[in-house]
């Protein structure tokens, strides 16, 4: 297994430089949508729900790969020169979005509505309300879920493996077909994956932990 | 509009409705395995045995954290290399789905437990039910209420996951989906869409089966 790490270590760099590079840019995408989508979810006026609704319906219940591959296979008649690491990306985005916007809706529908209230009678327009007084507050709530959706997109982004999207399990799967030591190519590959996602996962249990106090207190 | 009409015929329907049937299936047996087994892995990590709660902690922390794809990987390719154990892709899918969602779900159940009052294992200790009594008597059937909608998403996440086993060539809904427009590239559209209809009928029942379940049980 050390020999797998040492002999392909710019090949396994290089999949984690691209696993991390459209994980972060799926973090930051999916974080912009996911928020418009929960505004537009918790939205007062019916259309505009549904339409939230809708979306976020939508991806959730269509596995990752469908979307993925939608955005591989059948974008690229539309939109040509579309390469299989920017359709994951975009398909990793798309479909972490529809989880962030549940994620974020429940995390402002858990700020009492008292609160709205009293900021709106202060004579605060809706969204002065929404920046000042409900965000800060729900974000407390929201922060831990983000971090295990960040580490669901490391995990996630293995998908870019079917669409030749040259991360980190893409090389694994090549280092595996040229060596034939798959166990241990396998192994050194999920080595790394878990020195990206263990310490982030084990910081948001922390946290969670944390501020779970701190509300009671 | 003549590609979706052509797209849409018997044969290709049955075919896809063949491949959604081997999803419910390997679904359908790696949630009963998984449900079984992840159960059991929760109650010992939130029993606190000594090294075993441990050992049985850490194993699951570090499966929740892999990508199940690698999971799958492993199972096909991986195991007959060292091991000589040769499974079908049937097999690993099941074993690889069941590995993964048994660590998911001991998670749910764990936290589940957890999130019981401290005081009703107390109390029904001191009115002198043993551990094990209080543990099956007490405290899980009240932990189980909680614990419903966070399980059946899980179950959503098992059906979506199992897409990914068409890289070992199960012959699931993907895959199928995949034979019939690598065939003709005109159908390639009204496929996607008959193929992500399937997917979400079947995850968006389940999640509204979970709704259901949480209002019933409040």
């Amino acid at each position: 297994m050390i020999s797998i790490l040492t002999n392909n270590w710019s090949a396994l760099l290089e999949g984690i430089k691209y696993t991390l590079e459209s994980s972060l840019i799926a973090l930051i995408g999916s974080l912009i949508l996911g928020v418009i989508f929960a505004m537009l979810e918790i939205s007062p006026n019916k259309t505009v729900h549904i339409i939230g609704r809708t979306y976020v319906e939508i991806f959730r219940n269509i596995p990752l790969l469908v979307v993925a591959m939608f955005f591989y296979i059948v974008m690229p008649r539309f939109i040509p020169g579309l390469d299989g690491f920017t359709a994951g990306t975009i398909g990793l985005t798309i479909y972490t979005s529809a989880f962030i916007a549940e994620t974020v809706r429940a995390g402002i529908e858990s700020v009492p509505v008292g609160q709205m209230e009293a900021a709106r009678s202060n004579g605060m327009a809706y969204l002065q309300a929404m920046r000042f007084i409900i965000l800060p507050q729900a974000i407390k709530i929201v922060v831990p879920p983000l971090g295990n959706q960040f580490v669901n997109l490391v995990k996630n982004s293995s998908v870019l493996a079917f669409l030749a999207g040259f991360d980190l399990m893409y090389q694994g799967n090549l280092i595996a077909s040229t060596t034939f030591k798959t166990t241990d190519t396998y192994l050194a590959v999920g080595l790394l994956y878990l020195v990206m996602t263990m310490p982030l996962s084990y910081l948001m249990r922390y946290l969670e932990k944390r501020w779970a106090k701190n509300q009671q207190a | 509009m003549q590609n979706f009409i052509q797209a849409y015929s018997w044969i290709n329907l049955r075919f896809l409705l063949e491949g959604l049937w081997v999803t419910i299936y390997v679904s359908a047996i790696s949630v009963v395995l998984s449900f079984l087994i992840g159960s059991v892995l929760g109650i010992i990590r939130y029993m606190k045995i000594k090294y075993v709660s441990m050992i049985v902690g850490l194993v699951i922390d570090i499966i929740r954290n892999l990508p199940l794809l690698l999971i799958i990987f492993f199972m096909y390719f991986g195991l007959p290399s060292t091991f000589g154990i040769r499974l079908s892709t049937v097999g690993a899918a099941i074993v690889a789905l069941t590995i993964f969602e048994s660590a998911m779900l001991a998670e749910i159940i764990r936290s589940g437990i957890q999130s019981i009052d401290a005081g009703q294992m107390e109390a029904a200790r001191s009115n002198g039910l043993s551990y094990l009594q209080a543990l099956w008597h007490i405290i899980l059937p009240q932990a189980f209420r909680n614990m419903v909608p966070p399980i059946v998403s899980q179950f959503v996440s098992l059906v979506k996951d199992s897409s990914l086993a068409t890289i070992i060539l199960l012959p699931e809904l993907m895959y199928h989906s995949q034979i019939i427009y690598g065939q003709n590239t005109n159908y390639m559209i009204p496929i996607f869409i008959a193929m992500a209809v399937f997917y979400f009928i079947i995850c968006f029942m389940l999640s509204r089966l979970s709704q259901r379940l949480a209002m019933r049980l409040k």
